[in-house]
């Protein structure tokens, strides 16, 4: 720590260390978030802002790491973010991708990831706020805290909320080690907007706010497959073309959160199936069988059925 | 007289730095870190004062460096030190512990002899600091 801050270096070193050469290419190689960078293009459909910006942040990091050998710089950048988009965007699993390249560009020591919400932060009564927040932000030291539903911190309707609390010690935290701690906070857009309004310390003290847009319909049939493919499960050509028109129908239902809905809608229709098969307990099973969905796995969802009686459907079935 | 207790006690305080080191030792073997302090220094007070919880799951040392500043804010003028526990089974016990803050002044102990049946002589030691009541020594109000 204390050799990071910064020491001082006499002129000659650091002259020194001004001629000498980098190999960026070499440089990217070593830290190895290439790979990482190459994963969230795979694994993350669509989202092409959101990657966007990461590599800009990562390259942006990899200078800065250049340059802090090379005594141009001895600040620790601010890397506390803001992640805003509706449910089931990828904002968690950006926030682990980022810590890993973080962890790797060496501006956390230890890269773990600790994911929280409100009531992990605020205490019930007075005086048990402080010794929780800080408890967790121990926890997360060397790491990436994670707040999601950040605006819940704030309660603008009980002005003697211990919420406040949290966040005072939250944002002297973010501000006086900044090298120990990343802070993310998630959150759905309107409402973080109104959260940072009302809270202008936490809009100065973060660098990178990151905006995650709704999928395309193309996208969520992407992911779907790229879910069903990790579990070993594939679409029959019916299927997926029913699936398509779920998609369609889902989208225009209420609470519909992107892929956490699909994701819920995978794991009914896998239920339906393997109902279909036990049905059946007479019939022979190849692979083939157990792998596929069929048409009327994805054709039996409420979805289809409510389409005269929305409010109905209140749940993601 | 300067007390000597617990690891590293006969070297030079150990700066923010090396406490860091330390820590971080015990975190990656797993025993969990307490802050303890006292300002009576007697050898045989084992029982110090623990500053908040035994600080179990953590993985950096700064989380616990920051709690040791807070207890130097209120208790810089006392002994603390850190203690890691380990609590695998069959060992449950402290591994390491040292002193990370100490009085300025340490105005060292007293020899008393006291004078039994048949010329035996019984010894005691008694620190000056005791003297004054819980709270005010070491230049505390």
């Amino acid at each position: 720590m204390s050799a990071l801050a910064g020491s001082p270096v006499d002129a000659s070193a650091a002259a020194k260390a001004r001629s000498e050469q980098v190999d960026l290419r070499r440089e990217f190689d070593e830290v190895g978030i290439g790979e990482v960078l190459d994963q969230l293009d795979r694994e993350l459909i669509g989202l092409k802002p959101v990657k966007t910006r990461i590599r800009e942040i990562a390259s942006l990091l990899l200078i800065e790491r250049i340059r802090k050998r090379m005594n141009l710089t001895s600040d620790v950048p601010t890397l506390h973010m803001s992640f805003t988009g509706n449910p089931g965007t990828g904002k968690t699993t950006v926030a682990l991708r980022i810590a890993s390249i973080l962890h790797k560009l060496g501006f956390v020591r230890r890269g773990q990831v600790v994911s929280v919400t409100r009531d992990e932060l605020v205490g019930q009564y007075i005086g048990h706020t402080a010794p929780k927040t800080k408890e967790i932000l121990k926890k997360a030291m060397g790491g990436v805290l994670f707040i999601d539903e950040a605006y819940y911190l704030h309660r603008p309707d009980n002005e003697r909320d211990y919420g406040q609390e949290a966040i005072e010690i939250l944002l002297q935290v973010m501000e006086s080690q900044r090298e120990d701690l990343v802070v993310i906070l998630a959150g759905y857009g309107d409402r973080m907007d109104k959260f940072f309004a009302s809270n202008p310390g936490f809009r100065s003290r973060i660098a990178h706010h990151i905006d995650f847009p709704d999928y395309a319909d193309a996208e969520l049939l992407a992911i779907a497959e790229l879910m069903l493919r990790d579990m070993n499960y594939k679409f029959s050509p019916e299927a997926r073309e029913a699936f398509v028109d779920y998609i369609t129908l889902r989208k225009t239902q209420p609470l519909f959160s992107n892929a956490r809905s699909i994701r819920n809608a995978l794991d009914r229709m896998r239920l339906r199936q393997a109902n279909r098969l036990v049905a059946d307990l007479d019939r022979v099973l190849t692979v083939e069988d157990i792998m596929s969905l069929e048409a009327s796995d994805v054709l039996a969802s409420r979805v289809f059925r409510s389409k005269s009686a929305p409010e109905l459907c209140q749940s993601d079935s | 007289m300067r007390v000597t207790q617990g690891c590293f006690s006969f070297l030079p305080d150990l700066t923010d730095g090396q406490i860091t080191a330390q820590v971080q030792y015990c975190l990656e073997k797993g025993w969990a870190v307490n802050i303890e302090f006292t300002d009576d220094p007697h050898p045989r007070n084992t029982y110090w004062d623990m500053w908040g919880l035994p600080m179990f799951d953590l993985r950096d040392a700064a989380g616990i460096l920051m709690e040791l500043n807070e207890c130097r804010k209120v208790y810089g003028d006392r002994y603390i030190r850190m203690s890691a526990f380990d609590s695998s089974h069959g060992w449950e016990s402290v591994k390491l512990s040292f002193i990370v803050n100490r009085p300025k002044e340490e105005p060292g102990f007293r020899l008393e002899r006291q004078e039994v049946g048949g010329r035996n002589i019984r010894y005691t030691t008694k620190s000056y600091a005791v003297d004054r009541p819980e709270g005010s020594r070491y230049g505390g109000k």
